[in-house]
């Protein structure tokens, strides 16, 4: 901290060229922008979607089934009537809260392992590192999808499954993390003067480690949401009358030759979201690696 | 070989070049003037940074695209405007009539490909052989450089070579196509000493036996003094001062020069304590006015608020220091 | 690291990751909630039937020994029957196999031949209007949910602009070729049945693009990214110092240093056109091994699910195996010093 506090006040500019830097390579890449606004908006419609939808999501409604879209239901009805357009806005919360929920899970077990591995050494780190090997080694989509199956078809083993297969990953990027920094001066010397590994890993390493964790996940968002609603669409995710998007295409899918708006939105809905998160964790792994900065 | 005779191969007339970044351009030439002809070997000097390599690489256009940008001057490069020609002729320039050996031989060479092949390759793109008499070339060039068992060494991967071998290579390359100029950026500077001495003189035999005028770009007075007919002492992107290698080592004219031998060990005076020039090359983000060298001048005064041209100081120099050109004046 | 080293590391792993996937899938039967042997004796089966199931199963032995018995059926290649087709899940997998292996690999090329073209093009001209073009793509194959994709294609170029077929790997009249090697496409060719073959060819192409989207963007990506990075290598600069020509420099020099990273890159591809044939064949009605296990996992039939994860994983495992040494032989600096 102290040699941070100096070198600002030698240059009083070093926070505002930080920024400038920052818009710079911002301003490189509208897409990234893009993508910012994209993840904005899914966070906001997940908070507000009570406020925003103009309809109950579950409300059934005979008289309109398979409506088309028009100013009454912007995105048309389904085939019992119910308003697409308020089950999409609803079907954020599933959609991507698990795919928010998959990548939180992951992340926090696989860095805190991972980072343990890493600071602890020795027999258990070796142990650890070849059991994620195997792991690796191993095709997670399809791993997760039996174990999905196995535990039966609900939104919530779907994403135990999911977390569960993504774990491996993240375990080998933070103890990587944890070994580049542990070679580190000023961890060497903090450990010379006999700090705990614990303390290690509060303070100087999790801090350190985060930033390339927190962009591999917001990578992971985009794939994940896309897992999340194929699984759910291959019936092993969430469960009807859920508003989910990959459910929502699934159940579409019988009506799709002439009803197209049913599938259309809920598709467009996980493509969009998805987009916008894989441009904002390319942009974030841009601004953070210097080497790839210009691309 | 003195200087002034042949033809001018390469013409650079008050060049400035800047490279746009987020911070705003730097101004990395400021108007530098500096010309080669035919046969002599030249040498370009000044600290890293000062602009030596850019120029050159400027006036191959090898530069990568994008960030720099030529604000001013003009080049002539074979009596022609390289800014101007287009990919595909600048393509028969380039090792045809001016080849360029780079610091860093490491990681110069393909690294999938045989030596072989790449030397071959560069052959056969500017000549009309068959691949048979282009072998015998290649070999022919890599035993001019002294290279044992050169057909062991074209079957070889180039991370099978040591830098010093690898830089062979390069330079068996690029006089392979007998170009008229060769440019040679810092080309011992990745290698151990001891190659150093004999890489430099391999480039200045065959250059010498060839007639090929040779451009020395390097950090080291020492190196160039030993080389160059003339030299070209570069200071932040401007030509400090230039002339016959004997007479500026004699009697530097600017102060610029003078502090770069009093660094050089035994040159000025032996077993005297290193010197070194105190400050840091300036800003050229924001390039102060008037010198450049002004800051860390000895002999700086008010004059040198103003930039001093570069003007003849005697039949054998130029220099760009209001002293000496005022001294000059008066003698 | 010598080249040999380097394989017996690789096969020494490979025992590992099989005995891996061995204990996964084992441990994944086991947490299957409810009692498999009611499963399959039915709902109204007698306590007798059951203890008898049970007993056939292997499940009144205790677990170490149930895994052992697992594993000498896997090495013998006995998965187990499927409770819904009635036959062994290996006898179904042999059969629907070929279908999804036609598809993979017309997509993989697929995926290959416009994504290494276009990604080298992107990092040539960055910045340019090709490298926006090619960068959009590749964001939208990364972000693109496979099984909506499929849907969309099928109402253009199906129902809207009736110029592909939307289903099945064959027209309704054509017969399948004699089954030899259980491609369509090379089996009508064997058998001379021209119209087979091209029935095959205008099947193929749908399926094969949808599931070849997503695998050309991240092809594209990392061809733009390692051709990036070659690019500005030193060598390429002495390529152009000494006049070479662009084409030279590019297809000589730059691509294939740019190729041999992507290499490996092949092996992950290969797991996601796995699962993305799950996916696709079942948009399709495309009769292959992801047709397969979506009726599994619609049927609960547990023993064809777990049949399939074994022999996907093993294929991966083996196939990204081979991938890797691949790349060792393509690098000469592993292969020289080997």
């Amino acid at each position: 901290m102290a040699i941070q506090a100096t070198g600002a006040a030698r240059h009083p500019s070093a926070a505002r060229e930080g920024l400038n830097r920052i818009w710079y390579r911002v301003k490189g890449s509208p897409l990234t922008l893009v993508g910012a606004a994209i993840a904005l908006i899914v966070l906001i419609v997940i908070v507000a979607a009570p406020v925003l939808a103009p309809y109950p999501p579950d409300r059934i409604s005979l008289s309109a089934r398979l409506a088309a879209p028009s100013l009454q239901h912007l995105f048309g009805t389904d085939e019992v009537g119910r308003d697409l357009f308020s089950r999409v806005l609803y079907g954020a919360r599933a959609s991507c809260g698990i795919a928010f929920a998959i990548v939180i899970i992951s992340t926090v077990v696989g860095s805190i392992v991972g980072c343990l591995s890493g600071v602890i050494g020795g027999i258990v780190d070796t142990a650890i590192m070849r059991l994620m090997d195997v792991f690796l080694a191993l095709p997670a989509l399809i791993l997760a999808m039996a174990l999905a199956a196995a535990l039966g078809p609900s939104l919530f083993n779907a994403m135990l499954a999911v977390a569960v297969v993504r774990v491996p990953a993240y375990v080998r990027l933070a103890r990587g993390q944890t070994l580049a920094l542990r070679n580190r001066t000023y961890v060497k010397a903090s450990r010379s003067f006999g700090a705990s590994p614990a303390y290690l890993l509060r303070w100087h390493i999790l801090p350190n480690a985060l930033s390339p964790i927190i962009v591999q996940a917001t990578l992971d968002l985009g794939g994940t949401i896309l897992t999340a609603a194929a699984l759910s669409f291959i019936g092993l995710g969430a469960q009807p009358p859920t508003s989910e998007w990959g459910s929502m295409v699934s159940s579409g899918r019988n009506y799709f030759l002439d009803q197209w708006w049913y599938i259309t939105f809920p598709g467009l809905a996980i493509l969009i979201s998805a987009m916008g998160f894989n441009l904002l964790g390319d942009g974030l792994r841009d601004m953070l690696d210097p080497r790839l900065g210009g691309r | 070989m003195s200087a002034a005779q042949g033809d001018i191969l390469l013409d650079i007339d008050d060049l400035s070049l800047e490279f746009r970044t987020f911070r705003g351009p730097v101004k990395a030439l400021n108007g530098i003037s500096l010309n080669v002809r035919a046969g002599e070997i030249v040498g370009v000097v000044g600290e890293s940074g000062c602009g030596k390599s850019v120029t050159m690489m400027a006036a191959t256009r090898l530069l990568p695209k994008g960030g720099a940008h030529i604000t001013g001057g003009a080049v002539r490069l074979f009596g022609s405007d390289p800014m101007k020609l287009s990919e595909r002729e600048l393509q028969h320039v380039r090792g045809r009539q001016v080849s360029t050996i780079f610091q860093e031989p490491m990681n110069a060479l393909n690294p999938t490909r045989r030596i072989g092949e790449q030397v071959i390759e560069v052959i056969r793109r500017h000549q009309r052989l068959s691949s048979a008499a282009a072998r015998q070339k290649a070999i022919g060039l890599l035993r001019d450089m002294l290279i044992s068992e050169p057909e062991r060494i074209m079957q070889a991967y180039p991370f099978e070579l040591s830098g010093g071998m690898r830089q062979r290579v390069l330079i068996a390359m690029a006089f392979s196509c007998e170009p008229k100029l060769i440019i040679a950026d810092e080309p011992t500077t990745a290698l151990d000493v001891t190659v150093q001495a004999l890489i430099l003189s391999l480039i200045r035999q065959k250059a010498v036996s060839t007639g090929t005028a040779v451009v020395f770009i390097s950090h080291d007075m020492a190196v160039v003094s030993q080389l160059c007919d003339r030299l070209y002492v570069l200071y932040a992107g401007r030509v400090a001062e230039s002339g016959a290698t004997a007479a500026v080592l004699a009697a530097p004219a600017h102060p610029y020069t003078r502090a770069l031998i009093r660094c050089l060990p035994g040159l000025a005076a032996p077993k005297r304590p290193l010197e070194q020039i105190p400050g840091t090359l300036p800003d050229m983000l924001n390039p102060p006015a008037g010198c450049l060298f002004r800051a860390r001048c000895r002999e700086a005064d008010e004059r040198c608020i103003e930039v001093p041209p570069l003007s003849p100081i005697d039949p054998a120099r130029r220099a760009a220091c209001w002293r000496r050109i005022e001294e000059a004046e008066a003698a | 690291m010598s080249l040999l080293s380097t394989i017996l590391r690789r096969l020494v792993l490979l025992v590992f990751v099989v005995a891996g996937v061995a204990i996964v899938t084992f441990t994944i039967s086991h947490l299957i909630p409810g009692d498999p042997a009611q499963m399959i004796a039915g709902d109204k089966a007698s306590a007798e039937t059951l203890a008898h199931v049970r007993q056939e199963l292997g499940l009144d032995k205790p677990v170490t020994q149930q895994f052992v018995i697992y594993v000498k059926q896997l090495l013998s290649g006995d998965l187990g029957n499927s409770l819904r087709t009635r036959r062994p899940v290996a006898t179904d997998i042999a059969l629907f196999l070929p279908a999804t292996l036609e598809l993979g690999i017309t997509a993989l090329l697929m995926a290959i031949l416009i994504g290494v073209p276009l990604g080298a093009l992107s990092a040539i001209y960055k910045d340019g209007p090709v490298d926006q073009a090619a960068r959009v793509v590749s964001v939208a194959g990364i972000s693109m949910p496979v099984f909506w994709f499929g849907l969309a294609l099928i109402i253009v170029f199906y129902v809207k602009i009736p110029i592909l077929p939307g289903s099945a790997r064959l027209d309704l009249g054509i017969t399948a070729p004699p089954r030899m090697t259980g491609f369509f496409l090379i089996d009508s060719l064997v058998a001379g049945d021209l119209a087979a073959f091209r029935s095959t060819l205008y099947h193929l192409v749908l399926p094969a693009f949808v599931l070849a989207f997503a695998n050309l963007g991240i092809i594209t990506r990392q061809i733009r990214a390692s051709m990036l990075d070659v690019l500005q290598e030193d060598y390429v600069r002495t390529a152009r110092a000494n006049g070479l020509s662009r084409s030279t420099i590019i297809l000589r020099h730059a691509l294939p240093n740019a190729l041999i990273p992507s290499v490996t890159l092949l092996g992950l591809a290969f797991g996601d056109l796995l699962y993305g044939a799950v996916l696709t064949e079942t948009i399709f009605a495309w009769p292959g091994m992801g047709s397969y296990v979506v009726s599994s996992i619609q049927t609960l039939d547990f023993p064809a699910i777990m049949g399939f994860t074994v022999v996907a994983s093993l294929g991966y495992v083996l196939i990204n195996l081979a991938v890797d040494l691949t790349y060792m032989v393509l690098d000469p600096q592993i292969r020289e010093l080997g």
